[in-house]
């Protein structure tokens, strides 16, 4: 396959970098389905028109992403062999099953799968029995134009975590998809596909995690499928190592009436970036709560867009950062009504704790509406840690320090208490806790 | 009420204060033994307010001369958080509220920190459950209240009924009530005084900081004074409450003027 071909508008040492990533796709194995491996071609012919955004791109404005372009990156190829100990303090105890990928690898020893009523388990198994649903969905929701990164993740899917929910099933057990980084200077490309039929309930944690401190790569993309009246609740961790960079794209597709709820916090990574696009069909009702909660150096770079393209669409977004350290937040909330797109229902906030002088927040809502009979609200805050707030609690006997720790635990709580899987939601809580005594 | 062998809770002596480089408080006296009430009145702005912020330790105000002794120690080394494990306690105008933090939780922070540090016994969360509640009967509070987050959507009477409900967990040597009857009616007012009352004792001392007269038909001060500028310019008993609720406060001032 022919990768050498140079963008006529690209930047020289970009468009370098990206043949260094993108050297590692001609040994993706080929398969059997012809239209993978179309995919895949025609995700390689994307990302060679593309370059690595800079911050002269409007929607990389505040993400510098040189560091990245400084480090060399390969796909791991040989799994790393991790025993259930490794990865015991990731378990999720509500969660029956559980799909691990190592590296990017799917790793079927670590994996737990009770596919009681539904199909659970790794694309590369159920690629022969699903062929034409897949093809119908796969890489069709997430959009690779313009998206350097979701079509480097597409030119090398050949795996991914797969969940299919039958019409009207009922899955009261989270599912836990589990993605472990333990390779320095390796870039790994999860992908996920949920496919939620009629009527069907799930909740779907998406979870990243590190069993390493050195630099490494997550480009991971994502999408939701719901078929009318599906109900997913979407609970998404970023918890990646220190010197990570994390970039995901989801997309989630909603059909007539159906509702996805999605709480996404973000606490790892040098750099993460999220983009969730979700569009809503007619009396669909979406939620995309977030909390980055960031210190040192760190910078979390959320991007969301709501388009509601029909009538009735209800949204409700609640995003807080809690930025601490050097670090830097940004967050742009883009709510997109459109023409025709009647009585849609939209609140939009954005509130940031800044707990240092040099803590830093971008924040940007953008209303894009394009019709009159809507109700759409948005607001945003930045502040510091109250003294009136600190000096109450200090009157009542508690020090300095662990009124400010309560405060911004306080802060951070709003969010995590809407994770609808209560063993998770205690963890993370925990982490707030010991996150905000260190960072004070 | 006022006992002959009463000790001297706080001596304030010469006391000014300022915030941001404008002065509040200007050569403040002010001294309360065990078992008193006081009473503390004045228009707003004349600085009662700031004084009961100043003997909490708010950080925004600062001591530009002066003293305070509390129990015979510097109040002034302490910090805020050390003044009220040493038992002084100020019942805020304005509590505020914490969402996230549930408020059984945080009144058994607050109740076991001042406990450990006093050297006494911490409470577990079945038995501090029992000890919450029968304070909470004090106060005519229901049962939700435990439940909610810290003054979490609570009405004005609800925050002062909590307030009122720290001080009788804490069991302060000397409380501080700012403005506590501001935005209560009747009934409430009557609650809260009974609940203060209450704990009322001749080996505590009680600061009341009040614009009107109205709380005081309820907790009975032993002295009032009148604050003016930053300082008191008059002190009497009960008496002068009524005169200050039917004259106003000028004459006050007027008085101060001709004797100088």
């Amino acid at each position: 396959m022919n990768i050498a071909v140079q963008s006529p508008a690209g930047n020289p040492a970009n468009s370098g970098y990206l043949q260094g990533l993108l050297a590692g796709q001609s040994q993706v194995s080929a398969s059997k389905q012809a239209w993978l491996n179309k995919l895949r071609s025609a995700a390689v012919e994307t990302v060679s028109e593309l370059t690595i955004p800079t911050t002269r791109d409007e929607e990389w404005r505040f993400t510098d992403l040189s560091m990245l372009t400084k480090v060399s990156l390969q796909p791991a190829h040989t799994p790393n062999k991790l025993t259930a100990a490794d990865i015991k303090r990731f378990k999720i105890d509500e969660a029956t099953s559980r799909i691990v990928f190592v590296d990017g690898i799917y790793a079927p020893e670590l994996s737990k799968i009770e596919s009681r009523g539904i199909i659970v388990g790794n694309l590369a198994k159920e690629l022969a029995n699903n062929s034409a649903l897949l093809q119908q969905h796969l890489a069709q929701h997430a959009t690779l134009k313009g998206n350097v990164f979701a079509a480097l993740n597409t030119a090398f899917l050949h795996d991914a975590a797969l969940v299919m929910l039958p019409r009207d099933s009922q899955v009261k057990a989270p599912v836990h998809l589990l993605f472990i980084a333990t390779q320095k200077e390796v870039v790994s490309y999860p992908r996920t596909l949920v496919l939620a039929d009629n009527g069907c309930e799930a909740t779907v944690i998406e979870d990243y995690v590190s069993l390493q401190d050195e630099t490494y790569f997550t480009n991971a993309v994502s999408e939701f499928v719901l078929a009318d009246n599906a109900r997913i609740h979407h609970v998404r961790v970023q918890r990646e190592g220190a010197k990570a960079f994390h970039i995901a794209n989801c997309s989630a597709v909603l059909s007539r009436s159906s509702s996805y709820q999605s709480v996404s916090i973000a606490m790892g990574a040098r750099i993460s970036r999220y983009n969730l696009n979700i569009k809503l069909a007619e009396g669909a009702e979406c939620s995309a709560d977030g909390l980055a909660m960031i210190s040192a150096r760190q910078l979390a770079d959320t991007h969301t867009c709501i388009d509601h393209a029909q009538p009735h669409a209800i949204s409700r977004q609640l995003h807080k950062c809690i930025v601490g350290g050097g670090a830097h937040a940004v967050f742009n909330g883009k709510i997109m009504v459109r023409r025709g797109a009647i009585k849609t229902d939209s609140e939009q906030s954005n509130h940031t704790l800044l707990l240092t002088d040099k803590a830093h927040v971008d924040t940007k809502p953008q209303l894009e509406i394009f019709n009159d009979d809507v109700k759409c609200t948005h607001g945003a805050t930045i502040g510091q840690l109250d003294n009136d707030e600190v000096f109450y609690l200090q009157s009542r006997g508690i020090t300095h320090e662990m009124a400010r720790n309560m405060l911004t635990y306080a802060f951070g709580a709003e969010i995590i208490e809407r994770i609808p899987v209560a063993s998770l939601k205690r963890s993370l809580e925990q982490t707030v806790l010991e996150q905000t005594s260190t960072q004070l | 009420m006022i006992y002959p062998d009463s000790k001297t809770i706080l001596e304030v002596r010469g006391l000014c204060a300022s915030v941001e480089g404008t002065p509040i408080l200007k050569n403040m006296n002010f001294t309360i033994k065990s078992g008193e009430i006081h009473a503390i009145m004045g228009q707003n702005g004349s600085g009662k307010s700031t004084f009961s912020k100043v003997l909490a330790g708010h950080p925004d105000y600062e001591i530009t001369s002066g003293s305070i002794l509390f129990e015979g120690k510097n109040l002034l080394e302490l910090a805020p958080e050390e003044r009220a494990r040493a038992g002084l306690f100020l019942a805020f105008q304005y509590p505020i509220e914490i969402p996230g933090v549930n408020n059984s939780q945080f009144l058994r922070l607050m109740y076991n920190t001042v406990q450990s540090n006093r050297g006494k016994e911490e409470l577990d969360p079945l038995e501090f459950d029992d000890f919450v509640r029968d304070k909470m009967k004090l106060l005519e509070m229901r049962e939700d209240f435990l439940d909610r987050s810290v003054n979490g959507g609570f009405s004005g009477g609800e925050k002062k009924r909590n307030e009122i409900l720290q001080m009788a967990m804490l069991e302060p040597s000397l409380a501080i009530l700012d403005e506590t009857d501001s935005g209560l009616d009747i009934d409430a007012l009557r609650i809260v005084a009974q609940g203060v009352n209450q704990l009322a004792n001749k080996d505590n001392a009680i600061v009341m900081v009040t614009h009107y007269q109205r709380l005081l038909n309820y907790i009975v001060p032993d002295y009032v004074h009148v604050m003016v500028d930053g300082r008191i310019i008059k002190s009497g008993g009960k008496e002068l409450a009524l005169e200050l609720e039917q004259r106003g406060y000028h004459w006050v001032s007027d008085e101060l003027k001709v004797a100088a």
